[in-house]
């Protein structure tokens, strides 16, 4: 009797849920329009479709500019199945040892402990980098009334040593002669997770002043005080509410929420905006490391080019140069095909990354179309 | 979370006149008496009373030992369960542990992904105990005013209508506690924190002069709001359980409503309370996701409760699992393992309370 | 201490005739209004202590309080001046709970209708990136009914089971000690049952259904790890319900010459229905509001994955938890709404549950 009762509200929530699934849709690319800025849809000529499911995950540097490729090549190939997840860089690396992910979205390069891990994931052949999205970090801060920040390096170096504390501080003033800067405290964001974005960022900072910023580099911060946060995500969302604050991003989160960049002094003795210009001319002097396929690039933080924006970072695919499964290659090779196309590096240039120098562009397309 | 306990327990027994303890022991009699006499049907000699041979007789494989075996199994899942939960955790845990070149117990710093990992549980176990004791500060005695309201002093309609309200907060997920308490209670909290500084800066639990906002004190708020119905609805079920009779005694000797609660409610439903309050804990030590969301983070330990940071041995597993390496999510689990291990341990002694007291609290907890 | 008030009561000989003066209901309510001026102007225009309306909320209570305790003393005497101030501040501490209720209810009706729309539920964030506006949460929602439908159906039967042998068939030593563990269970934090799923499911077992050898999320995984979180929840409501049934309708199905198993599945099961429904409701409302255990082994995904059992899939917490801390200014909004939806579930679900505990016949204490 009851029991009858409760079929007919067990059919009617199966009905419901099945009403439910047939009606929703996967397809964005109708009902969501992107803005202009964003993405060019490219060409179908260097898109070579492939269908099947390819899961990756890694580096939030690059997350901005992968869901911009996988929207476009998704868009091209409706048989194609791109995760990519924000996980972090040495997330990215562990899910691409352990097999988890197909490839690996990474800003710094797998350490001398983890290659030949990687390698015997791989099977056949080596895990390889490969560059692909540059993306420049931005010093972003908010500070009531104060929107044309200049920072020396050594100034950037005492704010995140936790050496200079208010916002009206003389260091700070000096790099900004004629404005009105309050008595605020300051607060350091930093990431909490293991970021090659934090790697990057103290590589750059112990680079440029060593006898301010004595923390050395890692992907996990090890500098005083400041305020934790779960990636670039939780920096730039934190940021927006917290007057005082400071923190890096790369510049694409910088950009999705339009927070205020820093401009950053160079070894050429300018204070440099952030623009895809400023952060190619960085990057033109970079060095190409790596032997083999394998390709690691080295930034020149003390770069004295004129107009150069100093702190830039690489971020890598790593993938396996031989010895993929046979069910994720055709994808794979399609997808990074595309991202290594000049329209796939054009079109990510208006998100906050900058083209790759097109030397080494070439030189990856062709690792690409030779993975097997 | 111990909602299950009470399934709609609260409307029936609001409507139900809080009854005398005999209905329990007639309870205890179905269970101890009932049993044995039915075991006939199962496994022990059938008593032969007259025309036993027509009587269907027992077969080894019939429905009921099927049945039976069913049954038990089902009931033995529970203890496997449990003890996989250890072995696994700690198969995963060891070989992390091994390569710790710290000390796992008094360590504070927790970079197990480093060249070199070096990681403690220290800073991590100070602050899940400290956020949750906080909390429990801050919730148990509104739980038990509460509590209170809805067994003595409001209406019966309105305590049960009331009571409902509590129960619908219970089921509010936590994760939408973890986002109203960053998007919502932040602000006040990050305001409330720099005035506290600057009337009560000397009590050293507000000494620091900020960062304010995501705090141990938001957490600790966050938490109480969560750990809040859980002791409400388990102490207003051990205030019901008071015998009347004792509140009418002192009623009859002119005691006010205060002093009936005091005199005759109290200190029958101690045994009970403490229960609740370790329930209460075992829940606020194990919450993970709206701590994730509310807390600065970091490995500092102070007595401050103002100052950004904070981080609890959950939230540092959600927060930090995603970028683990392999020591990494070893050391995570380790941290989960001493996370059961504290969960283990303050709710059986909540049970133990429980069980023992049994007498005084029916089915309530 | 009553001979003392007495006393020092300006109307001693009153007590005699069994009368006390009482305070008349217009004088509190000038008390109240007294406390709410002088709050006002002491804290909100004086500006002591820098005051904004909470704390002018609070003085106002507490010089309620004290001025009522004063003035209690002295006309009715120190008993019922305690007597006052406990019911006040029982009452206050019931309205100090709902404010959180009510904030956190406003915030999400606020906030979640700005994406309460068809494309919120028509769509998925497949081809959304942080510039876009658009997409929904259909795949998480899909992914909920996915993962706690394969929870549900795994946990009802082993949980009922476990309950009936408990109940009905359990003795001694291993019976007892699956109660108490039931118990515990309950407190098993849920990043444990997630960390737990992880060890040996997602790393151990997973990669022998995989192609690759590889392991890999997957939308069951999340449905184990609420299994964990369920079956205690599931066990002990039913356990329950079990101990309500009267022994009378088994001994009378045993005078018919019913086997045991049958009277179980028959009366015994039928007639506690109602109440093992709202146990188990209950539980699945739970399970819905998990985030971390999911986040942990299902992996979270931008697409729609119908198939559990393959490929990681998303649920409506974990799509909370990513939109809240996602940069784009397009996140939060989506994560409000998607709370909304998650709350207006799990709420949908308790509410049926509590309705349905009051069909029951069955008398529960």
């Amino acid at each position: 009797m009851k029991l009858q009762r409760h079929g007919i509200l067990a059919g009617l929530a199966l009905t419901a849920t099945f009403a439910l699934a047939a009606c929703g849709s996967d397809n964005n690319t109708a009902s969501s329009p992107s803005t202009p800025t964003g993405g060019s849809s490219a060409s179908a000529s260097t898109i070579s479709c492939a269908t099947g499911t390819l899961n990756a995950q890694g580096s939030t540097a690059q997350q901005n500019a992968i869901n911009q490729w996988v929207k476009d090549y998704q868009t091209q190939c409706s048989g194609a199945n791109i995760v990519y997840q924000g996980t972090g860089s040495g997330a990215g690396q562990q899910a691409f040892i352990s097999g988890t992910a197909d490839f690996a979205g990474s800003d710094s390069a797998l350490t001398a402990a983890d290659q030949p891990k990687a390698n015997n994931r791989c099977k056949t052949g080596p895990a390889i980098h490969l560059p692909m999205a540059v993306g420049p970090i931005a010093v972003v801060y908010n500070v009531q009334g104060v929107s044309n920040l200049q920072l020396k390096p050594a100034t950037l170096a005492k704010i995140f040593s936790g050496k200079i504390t208010t916002w009206n501080d003389a260091a700070i003033k000096a790099d900004n002669p004629g404005a009105t800067l309050p008595s605020t405290k300051i607060l350091t964001l930093h990431r909490s997770d293991s970021s090659g974005t934090s790697d990057n960022f103290t590589n750059y900072l112990s680079t440029v002043d060593p006898t301010d910023w004595t923390f050395g580099h890692d992907k996990t911060w090890k500098g005083p005080g400041g305020d934790a946060e779960k990636g670039s995500d939780g920096i730039a969302a934190q940021l927006g509410k917290t007057d005082g604050a400071i923190g890096y991003v790369e510049w694409s989160y910088a950009q999705a929420d339009s927070l205020n960049t820093a401009k950053i002094g160079n070894a050429a003795g300018q204070f440099q905006d952030l623009t895809a210009a400023s952060a190619g001319v960085t990057i033109a002097s970079a060095q190409t490391t790596g032997t083999g396929d394998d390709m690691q690039m080295k930034i020149d933080y003390n770069t004295t080019a004129q107009g150069a924006y100093p702190i830039v970072l690489v971020t890598y695919e790593i993938v396996c140069e031989q010895g993929n499964s046979s069910t994720a290659l055709p994808l794979l090779k399609g997808f990074l095909g595309y991202t290594s196309s000049s329209a796939a590096q054009q079109s990510v240039t208006q998100l906050g990354y900058a083209p790759l120098p097109e030397t080494v562009r070439t030189k990856v397309a062709a690792t690409v179309a030779k993975l097997s | 979370m111990s909602q299950p306990s009470f399934p709609g327990s609260a409307e029936a027994a609001s409507a139900a006149s809080a009854d005398s303890p005999n209905d329990l022991t007639v309870e205890d009699d179905t269970r101890t008496v009932d049993i044995p006499r039915h075991r006939s049907g199962g496994r022990g000699p059938v008593a032969p009373m007259g025309g036993g041979g027509a009587l269907p007789t027992r077969r080894r494989f019939g429905p009921e030992s099927v049945f039976r075996w069913l049954t038990t199994g089902s009931g033995v899942v529970v203890l496997v369960i449990i003890v996989a939960i250890a072995v696994f955790l700690i198969a995963k845990a060891v070989p992390a542990i091994r390569a710790d070149k710290a000390n796992f117990l008094t360590h504070f710093q927790w970079f197990p992904d480093d060249e070199v990992p070096k990681f403690g549980i220290a800073s991590l176990a100070i602050g899940t105990i400290y956020s949750s004791a906080i909390a429990l500060v801050i919730s148990v005695p509104v739980a038990l005013g509460i509590a209170l309201c809805l067994s003595h002093y409001a209406h019966k309609r309105l305590a049960s209508g009331l009571g409902y309200l509590i129960d619908l907060l219970a089921a509010v997920p936590s994760i939408v506690f973890g986002l109203w308490g960053r998007d919502y209670l932040y602000l006040p909290v990050e305001q409330f924190s720099g005035w506290l500084h600057k009337y009560f800066g000397w009590i050293p639990l507000f000494g620091s002069d900020g960062p304010y906002g995501k705090s141990i004190l938001l957490g600790a708020l966050v938490l109480a709001i969560m750990v809040l119905p859980i002791v409400t609805s388990l102490s207003r079920e051990v205030f019901r359980q008071t015998p009347p009779m004792n509140e009418e005694a002192a009623l009859a000797l002119g005691a006010t409503k205060w002093e009936v609660v005091r005199l005759a409610v109290l200190p029958y439903s101690r045994p009970g309370l403490i229960a609740a309050v370790m329930l209460g804990l075992g829940r606020a030590l194990g919450e993970t996701i709206a701590l994730a969301l509310v807390l600065g983070g970091g490995f500092g330990v102070g007595i401050d409760i103002i100052h950004d940071g904070g981080n609890t041995i959950a939230a540092n597993i959600a927060n930090g699992f995603g970028e683990a390496t392999d020591i990494g999510r070893g050391a995570l689990i380790a941290s989960g393992l001493v996370l059961f291990a504290i969960t283990l341990v303050v709710n059986v002694i909540a049970r133990a309370i429980v069980y023992r007291r049994r007498e005084f609290l029916g089915s309530a907890v | 201490m009553s001979m003392t008030t007495l006393t020092n009561s300006p109307q001693a000989p009153l007590t005699t005739s069994l009368q006390t003066r009482r305070l008349p209901l217009w004088s509190l309510i000038s008390i109240g209004v007294g406390a709410a001026v002088v709050a006002y102007l002491v804290f909100k225009i004086g500006g002591l202590l820098d005051a904004g309306w909470v704390l002018t909320i609070v003085g106002a209570v507490l010089i309620f309080l004290i001025v009522l305790a004063v003035v209690s003393t002295v006309v009715e005497g120190g008993r019922s001046a305690r007597n006052r101030v406990a019911t006040s501040l029982i009452y206050s501490a019931f309205i100090l709970a709902l404010l959180p209720l009510v904030s956190v209810v406003v915030t999400l009706v606020n906030k979640g209708k700005t994406r309460l729309d068809g494309t919120f539920f028509n769509n998925s964030m497949r081809n959304i990136t942080a510039f876009d506006s658009g997409g929904g949460a259909y795949h998480a929602i899909v992914g909920t009914l996915e993962q706690v439908g394969i929870a549900t159906v795994i946990t009802v039967p082993l949980g009922i089971l476990a309950a009936v042998y408990i109940v009905e068939y359990g003795r001694g030593r291993l019976a007892n000690s699956i109660r108490f563990f039931v118990d515990v269970m309950t407190g098993i934090p849920s990043i444990v049952a997630g960390l737990f799923i992880l060890a040996f499911w997602v790393l151990i077992v997973s990669p022998h259904f995989s192609p690759t050898d590889k392991p890999f999320y997957s939308g069951f995984a999340a449905a184990l790890a609420l299994c964990v979180l369920m079956l205690p929840t599931v066990t002990r409501s039913t356990e329950e319900m079990l101990r309500l049934v009267p022994g009378a309708l088994r001994e009378g199905s045993y005078a018919l010459g019913i086997p045991k198993w049958r009277t179980i599945a028959r009366i015994v099961l039928p007639t506690a229905l109602p109440g093992i429904v709202t146990g188990i409701m209950l539980a699945i409302a739970r399970a819905a509001g998990e985030t971390a255990p999911v986040l942990l082994v299902a992996g979270g995904t931008p697409d729609r994955n119908f198939n559990p059992f393959q490929g990681n899939q998303e649920s409506l917490s974990v799509y909370i938890y990513e939109q809240a801390s996602l940069a784009s200014k397009y996140g939060p909004p989506r994560a409000w709404t998607a709370a909304l939806t998650l709350v207006a579930l799990v709420l949908a679900l308790t509410v049926v549950a509590k309705l349905l505990s009051r069909r029951t016949k069955l008398n529960q204490k």
